[in-house]
């Protein structure tokens, strides 16, 4: 087949809603959007939590944050299949080769770029606004709701670039979801599979997606930061 | 403003106040009483120390001798307004809601529009704070720290950053909340506005306190050579 006609059953795939395309697509945003959910939820106080204390071996901790912000996605799938394989410490849960071993691993690919972003955000709102919370009694992790909402856009676009992250990926999400058709075959996974398979019209229109969604991400990001600066100042 | 039936927490007694910072002494051995009501002015060069010592009276920072102490430890009942106020990015009315919320004052809503109507806010509500002029903005920091309902106001250098007709209308507010009861301690490198608003001047000189007197006072018959020169070298400006 060549290029050609592969674009144009790619584009047929994508407006004909094709079931089975829609459901990697489906699985795809489900599994990323659920990990970059839990990301925010740990990472936005830590990193807060993080920006507004001192505490011996605080400089360590950001470090090995900035550090685990380029962990490679393959690295963390192992981890995960480490602790969720039969003989792992979490075994148990019999999660290996499901979606929620992906959401895990995809969390813990998130959660150090929210973390590290949050802080350089917080940081910075703190060192603006820590008088005037220190005056009203708002201190530590009571200033944290606060500064928070107040640095509410530029921790969005945090939390995009988590989501890029994670959506780009395709190794930890191999390793611990195993890539079974209608289970945990997701977008970027898929396309490794189905080029090399030769199926190009798949991989194509899954690829036209994932592009369209980065793209789509980074408009919000910008938008974000433009309505941030207009209603903030 | 409602009077409360709790104690006066005045008159505030400071008492041989000093403070380090790297080794170096800021403060040194301050020690003066305010009693209720008025306008007092802490005035003197930069670096004298006037903004350290709002700081400690306020509790923001804590002495390394000495003491700050309330006639009454009822809670926070002074506030503070500061050189550059903090804007939380957020509308005007946000802005004082966040101030109530933070210390638990009841009634926030209505206390919000009475402070937002006292300093003539109440037309720019919902605008983002930190889109305001300069002028306005020191007005919402006043107006917040009014909405707390204190018995003490600090104020540091409350005009600092302002045009003349900002400046005017800033000390018109001061004067009107001294006239209300509130007792007011503030900086200010402004001879003039000094001279206009308070009652009683503290003359800081290198983190010494040298001097505390009636306006009237400092101004005709300055008893230190250094207030005398200070005042002679700002004539000169």
């Amino acid at each position: 087949m060549d290029v050609s006609s592969a674009f144009g059953a790619a584009f047929s795939l994508i407006v004909s809603l094709d079931p089975q395309f829609m459901q990697i697509v489906g699985l795809s945003l489900r599994v990323t959007l659920t990990a970059v959910l839990l990301a925010a939820l740990i990472g936005l106080p830590l990193g807060a939590l993080l920006a507004v204390t001192r505490f011996p071996g605080r400089s360590a901790i950001v470090v090995l944050v900035n550090g685990l912000m380029g962990l490679p996605p393959v690295v963390a799938g192992l981890i995960v299949f480490l602790l969720l394989s039969r003989s792992g410490p979490l075994g148990g849960l019999g999660w290996l080769f499901s979606p929620t071993a992906m959401v895990i691993a995809q969390t813990l690919l998130v959660l150090p770029i929210v973390i590290a972003l949050t802080r350089g955000t917080i940081d910075d709102l703190w060192s603006e606004y820590r008088e005037h919370l220190t005056s009203l009694g708002l201190t530590g992790w009571r200033a944290i709701p606060t500064l928070l909402w107040d640095g509410r856009f530029a921790l969005a676009t945090g939390l995009l670039a988590g989501f890029g992250r994670a959506s780009a990926e395709v190794g930890a999400v191999l390793i611990v979801g195993g890539n079974i058709a209608g289970y945990t075959r997701t977008m970027t996974t898929s396309i490794a599979l189905e080029t090399s398979k030769g199926d190009l019209p798949l991989a194509l229109g899954l690829g036209l997606v994932l592009i369209f969604l980065t793209l789509a991400i980074n408009a919000a990001a910008y938008g974000a930061s433009r309505i941030g600066a207009r209603f903030a100042g | 403003m409602a009077m409360r039936e709790t104690p006066s927490i005045l008159p505030l007694s400071v008492q041989g106040l000093s403070f380090e910072a790297d080794g170096k002494r800021l403060l040194d051995n301050v020690s003066f009483t305010l009693p209720k009501g008025g306008v007092t002015s802490i005035i003197g060069p930069n670096g004298a120390g006037k903004s350290l010592t709002l700081r400690l009276c306020h509790g923001l920072l804590a002495p390394c001798e000495g003491a700050v102490r309330w006639q009454a430890e009822t809670g926070r009942r002074h506030a503070m307004v500061f050189q550059r106020p903090v804007m939380l990015r957020r509308s005007v009315r946000a802005n004082i809601l966040h101030t109530l919320g933070a210390v638990g004052m009841p009634d926030a809503q209505s206390r919000a529009d009475r402070a937002l109507e006292r300093f003539g806010l109440a037309g720019l509500a919902d605008r983002p704070a930190r889109r305001m002029s300069g002028g306005e903005q020191q007005r919402l920091a006043i107006a917040r720290a009014w909405a707390l309902e204190p018995e003490v106001l600090f104020l540091d250098e409350p005009s600092s950053q302002l045009d003349p007709g900002a400046t005017r209308q800033i000390e018109d507010v001061i004067a009107a909340l001294a006239a209300e009861g509130m007792t007011i301690l503030m900086t200010t490198h402004d001879l003039g506005q000094a001279r206009r608003l308070s009652r009683r001047i503290l003359f800081l000189n290198r983190g010494r306190l040298v001097e505390d007197s009636p306006t009237e006072t400092f101004f005709a018959a300055p008893a230190s050579s250094e207030a005398r020169a200070f005042i002679a070298g700002d004539l000169l400006w």
